[in-house]
Order: C-alpha cells, then structure tokens, then sequence
C-alpha cells in the first residue's frame, strides 16, 4: 500500500499541480493542508532548505519543488503519461515549466495583482506580452499544451485557469476570448476535464481569499 | 544519417561550459558557435527568441535552451554513460540541488559580489549557509554523482567560476571554514582524465 502524503496550501497553484498530477494517475495520497503563517513542525521537517509547499512525502522520504515533485510523480507512476516520449517533446515541455516558474519572468503578474498606477499600467502590458508568448509558442494550435490530452505544462499553467478571479479584483480584463482565444479556450477545457473539474477552488473562496492577500499588500481595509 | 549538434556558448558562461561538460563526458562530437553577447547572430535570436541567451543546443536542427533542460535532453537522447541516477528518489535530490543552485546560490552570490557593507556581509553569511547545505550532500562521496561526475556535479561547476574579486575571495575563505568545503577540490582532479576543459578563468582553487 503505497503511502503518499501532499502538504499544501490552498489556495496555491503549486499544490494544486502536485495533487492534479497524483489524481489523474489514480494514485492515493493523504492531503494536508499549511497554514503559511504558522507553518507545522512536520513541514518544517520534511523542507527544511526552502519550508515552502508543495512537499511529497512517500516512504518517510521527501521532496520539494513543485516542478521536481512532477518528474519524480511521473517517474514512479508512468501510467496515464505526463510527458510525450519524445526527449525533443519533453525539453520543450520542461522549457515551457520553467519559462512559467521563472520569477522574474512572472513578476509583471504579481505586479497585475497587487500593483497601482502607472507601475500596474507596466504590469498589465507585460502580462499581455507574457500571455502572447504561451498563447502563440507554448500553446499554438493544440487543445492542450500536453497535445491532445493534458499534460505536465498544462499542470504549471493552473494558476490561469482561477487568473478569472485576479482580474475581477483588480477590475482589469486582459485574458478574454477576442484577445487570446486559444488560452481562453484551454482555460476552458482544463476547468472541464473530469479530473480537474473536482479539483478546483472555489471562485467565491478565492474572491475573498486574494481580495484580503491584495489588502495585505496594499496596507488599506475595506470601507 | 549522422547527427548533427551544434552548441551556442560563450567562453565565459558556466552555464555553457555545463553543456560542453555533458556533451564531452558522453563523447558527443559538436560544433561549438562562440557568441558575441553584446551583438547577437540571428541565429541565436531565431534559435531562442523567447529568452535571447546562451546556451542553445542545436539537434539536427531543433534548437533547446535552458542549460538543465539541456543537460536532461542529452541524457535521453545519448544513453550511454548516464549523468541522472537511476532512481526516482536519487534524481529527484539531483534536480532539487541544481535547481537550488541556481534559485538560491548564484543570485545570493551575485548580490554578495555587488553589495556593500552590511548588506554585503548579510549575503556572505546567506551565501555560506546556503553552500553549507550543498556541501553536505556530498556526505564523503567523491561527488554528488557517487564515484562519477552527475547532473548535479555538472549543475555545481558554475560555483567554480565565480569571480576572484576582492569581495568574493573573503566569502571563500569564509565557506572554507570552519570545515573546509568539500565542493570546490572537485574540480581540480586530474585523475578521471578529464578533458582539458576546465581551463577555469581564475583558478581560484589551486593551491
């Protein structure tokens, strides 16, 4: 019996990829749930270099980083494949991961989140551009970004599937149908895909989880 | 048909030299391009124009960039003398190390370098701390890899190639105590008939 322990954190889309990848594998695992603010002795434990989520832990042995939990996740369980066999395939898939988990390369969409003024003016081009680079390059003309089922970058692109509720907050829309189709389209195929569908947060949770993360941010309280 | 692998670098990137270490270790014949990083060929902007840099593998015409993704496509595509470990654990710990090398070591490295003062005191300490927790995943082998230079060993060389600035040195006297680091001697071994690649600029190490 195999026992797979995930620690995260909801709403983290760095958890989530850890927990989607298990669930479309069909392997069981026990989710437990941080508190960032008052991390757990056994998070503590089980990441002592980074004490972040996501972690995985399988025979008393863990492993951090969401991107290194996957690989090793499709390596232990090869059934319901995350990667194309291909090695070219696959380094464009790892090139498109870490293009995505690079953080000066996704810093304008913390700036879209929590920026004001001109600097948020910046940030909202910048996150045009970025979402131009995965609509034309990464994604192109494929349901998925994994082809025609989902794979592992469609995983490292979650976060865009609840990018939504960030947009209603700040009251900016830049991800609608008419300006990137094929991303607006994926979103909408990964939100209904038997496996994620159950595996979503929810959008009135999320509301009131990133409207009170922003407030944080900016200092200020509702009036 | 025969393969056809070309490498754009620059002689001063470690992140390239990881490249040309893997491509040697495995014996792979390529062509190396030299990049003139203020004036880049339209080559490389066609070949990588989604981050503009070196290094990029070129196979029979597919262009990679990303040097660990790199090294992870060579892995597969040439299977002889493997650079991951086996076992998903084993490479799970390789990726983490590399990934933290440079998350975490080589911008902490960088701001030491840069920083002044206190602040710069402040990143020595991070830096050393932070080497530290490398250093100890060697655990008395001879590297990373077990008896063999690995994916993370490759990963690790760009250690090797920090600058002997003034600043720097003292934050390698301070990693070399209390217990001298054992990181930095790996790169000096003569014994494994390594090609004569480590040509490092500095030869910081050298006794």
């Amino acid at each position: 019996m195999e026992e797979v322990k995930v620690l995260g954190s909801w709403p983290s889309p760095y958890g989530y990829r850890v927990q989607w990848a298990l669930e479309l594998k069909g392997v069981e695992y026990e989710y437990i749930d941080e508190d960032l603010f008052n991390k757990s002795d056994m998070l503590l434990k089980y990441n002592p270099v980074h004490k972040k989520i996501p972690v995985l832990v399988r025979h008393g042995k863990s492993i951090a980083e969401s991107a290194v939990i996957l690989e090793y996740i499709e390596e232990t369980w090869p059934q319901n494949p995350l990667l194309p066999k291909d090695p070219y395939e696959r380094a464009m898939a790892r090139f498109w991961i870490n293009f995505v988990d690079n953080k000066d390369k996704a810093a304008p969409i913390v700036t879209f989140f929590i920026g004001v003024g001109e600097e948020h003016k910046k940030a909202t081009e910048e996150t045009k551009e970025l979402l131009k680079i995965l609509e034309e390059q990464a994604l192109g003309e494929k349901k998925y970004f994994g082809g025609d089922e989902i794979g592992m970058v469609d995983l490292a692109m979650g976060w865009m599937a609840y990018f939504g509720v960030i947009e209603e907050i700040v009251d900016v829309k830049i991800l609608d149908a008419e300006s990137f189709p094929r991303l607006h389209a994926w979103i909408q195929n990964f939100r209904a895909h038997p496996v994620i569908k159950s595996n979503l947060p929810d959008h009135d949770k999320l509301l009131v989880s990133y409207t009170q993360k922003r407030q944080m941010f900016l200092g200020s309280t509702t009036t | 048909m025969a393969d056809e692998v070309k490498l754009f670098g620059m002689w001063a990137s470690p992140y390239s030299r990881r490249v040309e270490l893997a491509l040697k270790l495995k014996g792979i014949p390529y062509e190396y391009i030299e990049e003139d990083l203020s004036n880049k060929s339209s080559l490389l902007l066609k070949y990588n124009p989604v981050h503009q840099k070196i290094p990029v593998l070129v196979h029979n015409g597919k262009p990679i960039a990303e040097s660990l993704v790199i090294l992870e496509y060579i892995d597969e595509s040439w299977r002889n003398n493997p650079v991951l470990p086996q076992d998903p654990y084993d490479r799970a710990m390789a990726r983490f190390w590399a990934k933290f090398i440079d998350e975490k070591i080589q911008p902490t490295a960088r701001n030491a370098n840069l920083a002044e003062g206190k602040e710069r005191e402040q990143a020595v300490e991070e830096c050393y701390q932070q080497l530290k927790m490398l250093d100890n995943e060697l655990k008395g082998k001879s590297f990373f890899g077990g008896d063999t230079i690995g994916y993370l060993d490759i990963a690790a060389l760009v250690i090797a190639f920090w600058p002997p600035k003034e600043n720097m040195s003292t934050m390698l006297e301070l990693a070399m105590k209390p217990q001298k680091l054992l990181l930095p001697t790996k790169y000096q071994d003569d014994d494994l008939h390594l090609p004569p690649m480590f040509d490092l600029p500095h030869g910081i190490f050298q006794t």
